[in-house]
């Protein structure tokens, strides 16, 4: 046992001398020996109480039964836990009044806003804008409808995905790759469909003309003879300022000769809780260009 | 304590010091990893796991070529914020068959281990031309290149039986009888997973139904960001996390 140090005088050397140099063998301090016994009793003590002792098919449990992966369910149970009750408002909630309730917007818009982030912004940008092929949401231009029940099932069952069923699908024809047009009609239909849009005036605007026949036969159909578009088969307006792939001349014309092809996921099932799903969609719908129900 | 002054017979012999430090260290080191490589509670058995089809296997290599393992980690850890953003937490047998593993803690960018099917195959035939287009503030850099670099898959049976060689069970069929077919096949199953039209049934065989068929990039000919893209849409998709219940006491 460690015993108080001596005058100088009084203490042994550990015996070792080199060039006339020796060294005195002082006892260890009281209080640096305690801790270290008290260490060495912590550990066992850690090793009874945690996950340690190997044994022939399963190690110790530990009396205090700890796991990590018991320890993340736990916490995640904690939070669902707490917000279980405004989750719960806001699935009964009817989704045209969720905005307009002070408690579930300001909820569902923040609870969204992180959703968002997590799931959306990597296509839709991180301040929604969008990029080319990826629809701006800022806007008020929706492709298939932007009030809260069809940002809702864009979101639960995403566009032109194989793996809900029920995802918004059609398919506009590659009007060239495919020779439902010859060439010339597709520069003709390309510069009327220019001329439709305030963006770039017609590359040739000798083809409008021509090209509107074109369109009329082939295009009207979904995107309307007015060109306003049709939100039920995702047709997009021609007639605005808003050019998903791309509004020059050599875009459009790879969209009418190839086609587009815009795929999102869906997100309910196993990805999104329903409560999580309305929130994004309130969140989409505040950004700027949500739409009354009709 | 008459044995403790025994030490000085070791300390006085350098040789011997070294021999006895070296017994030490060993008893220690087995007495930590042994047992890792027997307990059932640390080699968990998870349904649904399966080796990395031919094509998926060369766009992991294409992977650790471009060093992309740098910047983007492949472990969700089980903490509450990184399941709730990337998804289940990671577990041991996902990494089963990753000759060298993936996991990490460096994420300049996120984390990959469950990023199969979030994203649709043109976003990240955009997301690798151009990072900045779908995601501005990114600072990944371009690998617009992988589409114009074709590949045929030459080598790709060597690759197997390589991964064979350090116990990815290539040599075995889907029910673990031994059997060759998936190394003999390599090359037939590494076109055909890039090509809807083809003639699939053999690859789907020997790997089960949880493969994607598809042309990835969407142009003709197999490049390297089609094999590339399968590794990557195939991420942390393997496990059904909906019928999976944790034993926590892993």
């Amino acid at each position: 046992m460690a015993q108080q140090p001596k005058k100088k005088q009084d203490v042994d050397t550990t015996g070792h001398e080199w060039d006339g140099i020796q060294e005195y063998n002082n006892p260890l301090p009281r209080w640096w020996l305690w801790i270290f016994y008290a260490t060495i009793v912590w550990g066992i003590w850690y090793t009874i109480a945690y996950p340690a002792w190997p044994g022939i098919k399963n190690a110790t449990a530990g009396y205090l039964g700890f796991s990590t992966r018991g320890q993340v369910a736990e916490e995640i149970a904690e939070f669902e836990a707490k917000l279980e009750p405004i989750n719960a408002k806001l699935v009964a909630a009817d989704l045209n009044e969720i905005r307009g309730n002070d408690e579930l917007e300001s909820y569902a818009v923040n609870a969204g806003a992180a959703v968002y982030r997590t799931w959306c912004a990597q296509c839709h940008g991180s301040g929604a804008a969008g990029a080319v092929g990826y629809p701006n949401l800022q806007d008020d231009a929706w492709l298939w409808g932007g009030s809260m029940e069809e940002i809702h099932y864009t979101v639960s069952h995403g566009i032109r995905n194989e793996e809900d069923p029920d995802a918004h699908w059609s398919q506009m024809p590659a009007f060239g790759a495919d020779e439902l047009l010859t060439e010339e009609e597709v520069q003709q239909v390309v510069n009327y469909v220019m001329s439709l849009s305030p963006v770039n005036p017609p590359v040739d605007a000798s083809l409008v003309e021509a090209g509107a026949e074109v369109y009329e036969i082939n295009c009207a159909a979904c995107h309307g003879e007015n060109a306003m578009g049709d939100k039920f088969q995702g047709a997009p307006n021609l007639s605005d300022a808003i050019w998903l792939y791309g509004g020059d001349y050599d875009s459009i014309y790879e969209t009418v000769w190839n086609s587009r092809f815009g795929v999102m996921p869906p997100m309910g099932g196993a990805e999104l809780t329903e409560a999580e799903i309305r929130a994004v969609t309130t969140y989409v719908h505040q950004l700027g260009g949500g739409q009354a129900p009709e | 304590m008459a044995i403790l002054d025994k030490h000085t017979i070791l300390e006085k012999n350098i040789t011997l010091l070294s021999i006895f430090a070296f017994l030490v260290v060993t008893i220690g080191g087995i007495v930590q990893i042994a047992p890792l490589f027997w307990l059932e509670n640390t080699i968990e058995d998870v349904e649904g796991m399966r080796p990395y089809t031919p094509l998926e296997l060369a766009g992991r290599d294409i992977y650790i070529r471009e060093g992309c393992y740098v910047c983007h980690s492949q472990m969700v850890r089980p903490m509450r914020d990184e399941v709730e953003r990337y998804g289940h937490y990671s577990l041991a047998a996902e990494s089963q068959y990753d000759h060298p593993f993936q996991w990490g803690s460096k994420r300049t960018g996120p984390d990959l281990a469950r990023l199969g099917g979030r994203y649709s195959d043109e976003w990240h035939v955009d997301h690798l031309r151009d990072p900045q287009s779908v995601v501005p503030e990114s600072v990944m850099p371009k690998y617009g290149f992988l589409e114009n670099r074709l590949i045929d898959g030459e080598h790709i049976e060597d690759l197997l039986r390589t991964h064979a060689l350090v116990g990815v069970p290539y040599d075995e069929d889907m029910n673990g009888e031994p059997s060759m077919d998936r190394i003999e096949n390599a090359r037939a199953d590494f076109l055909a997973q890039a090509d809807p039209d083809s003639d699939y049934d053999g690859l789907l065989e020997r790997y089960g139904e949880n493969v994607n068929v598809r042309n990835f990039d969407g142009q003709p000919g197999i490049s390297e960001a089609d094999a590339l893209i399968a590794y990557l849409q195939m991420l942390g998709t393997l496990v059904d996390f909906s019928t999976f219940t944790p034993d926590e006491s892993r």
